[in-house]
């Protein structure tokens, strides 16, 4: 047997075991991944860069802890822009498992807003963020197609009361805060098939700016919309969230990651090229091609 | 407490891991743990949101009762008649309401925004010029003139009640390069997807249970 049918037949453990050797090495190795940021991050970016404070962006966490390490640092980075910036944002999840996401975030960026910090030049003061001033979490309610086309009209017709159970007259950033007309953007943080709903019910009935932020799998069905304008902006998956960070100057698992990503991505190149010449060299000696 | 549930998911999560080896005992235990527990939490989920929140403070013990959703209520009732072989059929009332409104509701939003204006924008503003100076914008107007081409090839590709011969031939071979394109990108998207996940992962592992990241 010669050496390209061994590796048409090479068992695929070894992929798995050399890609977490790179994975692995990655961690430890000191190098750096330049970040190039795309326009359709930047788009996002430079629309919460020039909101002014106390404008109110939506932020709607459609995902669940199987696309977090994805997600989440897109959320992190996007919500904490926000918030530095003095801007307030609603939180939805009409993901069943969302709540739990938004909770964790909410929970670890209120640690990491109390301390000062300079980003991009400039100095912010650490900052308590408050529950019902600079934030309202709506919760959960099945049925997403309903609720987007619901919330246009008020967001009291299916949330009379935030997530803690707080009736949403009484929430002092919600007084005269009724629908969709009210908010400056709208962020849809997904995995799955509700963003279909916030293109369809959201943005093409009630015609507000939306943003998208999705996993690396649902990016490219997604481009079309931009293009048509029907979203703003888009950050696709882990390089998006690190092209997000970076635009923030504030690096975090995203662009951790980014150096693992890397030399992982590198490796699989090189296997799908190998795997092809294998192929077509065992193909000609078979006299197939 | 967290020490504990960290341990866990480590456990857990190499559980799975050890799938990539080869299926074994322990996979199956933390798949079958998965699926009991997620169906656990969206039954719990499901009780507090739907029936108890929604229906039963809603339509019960409010001050001014929403007797609509009664009527949901018994809709949602009858499916479970199902369990009854004589009057099973009744179940199909629920089910034809829910077919027929989802239908309805979708139809017009999806028509419009994945078809009405993605066909508008593509064959409108094919010259792009700058909003600045007014003049063309060649590297856009490339962009549009592309996509006009890969929706019409696309579309002839798509076209199977004329021979793909000729001129017809290769406008649909055309179509089939960007069709592959499309799905070459869809492909490297997928590959980074799964790579942030197992980073995800290997953060964890190394992060929050050994302490050994750096």
């Amino acid at each position: 047997m010669n050496f390209f049918s061994k590796l048409m037949q090479l068992d695929r453990r070894w992929v798995y075991l050399l890609l977490v050797i790179v994975c692995l090495s990655a961690y430890y190795a000191d190098f750096t991944v330049p970040t190039i940021v795309e326009n359709e991050t930047k788009a996002i970016y430079d629309f919460i860069e020039a909101l002014e404070p106390g404008e109110i962006i939506f932020v709607a966490v459609d995902y669940d802890p199987s696309s977090q390490a994805e997600l989440h640092p897109m959320t992190y980075a996007l919500v904490e822009h926000a918030f530095r910036k003095d801007l307030k944002v609603i939180f939805t999840a009409l993901s069943q498992n969302g709540p739990g996401m938004v909770d964790q975030a909410l929970r670890d960026l209120t640690d990491s807003l109390k301390l000062p910090k300079t980003y991009n030049g400039i100095f912010y003061e650490g900052k308590e963020i408050v529950n019902g001033v600079d934030y309202t979490f709506l919760g959960y309610k099945p049925y997403y197609a309903i609720v987007i086309t619901a919330m246009g009209q008020d967001y009291r017709i299916l949330f009379p009361s935030d997530y803690y159970g707080t009736p949403l007259d009484s929430i002092p950033m919600m007084k005269r805060v009724h629908n969709y007309d009210d908010i400056s953007l709208l962020v849809d943080i997904s995995s799955g098939s509700i963003t279909d709903a916030w293109i369809s019910y959201g943005q093409g009935k009630f015609d507000f700016p939306l943003a998208l932020g999705l996993t690396g799998v649902m990016t490219a069905q997604y481009y079309p919309f931009l293009q048509s304008k029907q979203i703003m902006g888009l950050m696709g998956g882990l390089l998006g969230a690190a092209q997000y960070e970076h635009l923030a100057d504030n690096p975090g698992l995203a662009k951790d990651g980014m150096r693992v990503q890397l030399p992982a991505h590198l490796l699989i190149i090189l296997f799908i090229i190998i795997g092809n010449v294998g192929y077509l060299v065992t193909r000609y000696r078979e006299r197939k091609i | 407490m967290e020490t504990v549930s960290i341990w866990i998911a480590a456990i857990l999560t190499l559980g799975i891991f050890s799938f990539l080896y080869k299926d074994n005992p322990l996979y199956k235990a933390c798949e079958a743990l998965f699926v009991g527990v997620s169906a656990a939490y969206w039954a719990i989920v499901f009780y507090f949101d739907n029936i108890y929140k929604k229906f039963y403070e809603g339509a019960v013990t409010a001050e001014e009762p929403d007797y609509f959703l009664w009527i949901g209520a018994i809709l949602g009732l009858l499916f479970l008649t199902r369990l009854i072989p004589n009057i099973g059929w009744v179940s199909r009332w629920p089910m034809a309401l829910i077919v027929g409104a989802t239908a309805g509701l979708w139809m017009v939003g999806y028509f419009v925004s994945n078809a009405m204006n993605q066909i508008g924008n593509t064959i409108s503003n094919i010259i792009v010029r700058d909003a600045a100076t007014g003049f063309i914008a060649w590297g856009e107007t490339f962009g549009t003139l592309v996509i006009l081409v890969g929706v019409l090839s696309g579309l002839v590709y798509f076209f199977f009640s004329k021979e793909h011969k000729g001129v017809f031939g290769a406008t649909a071979k055309v179509g089939t390069w960007f069709l592959m394109v499309t799905f070459g990108a869809s492909f490297g998207y997928t590959v980074m997807s799964r790579m942030s996940l197992l980073i995800g992962r290997v953060d964890f592992l190394l992060g929050d249970w050994l302490h050994i990241l750096r």
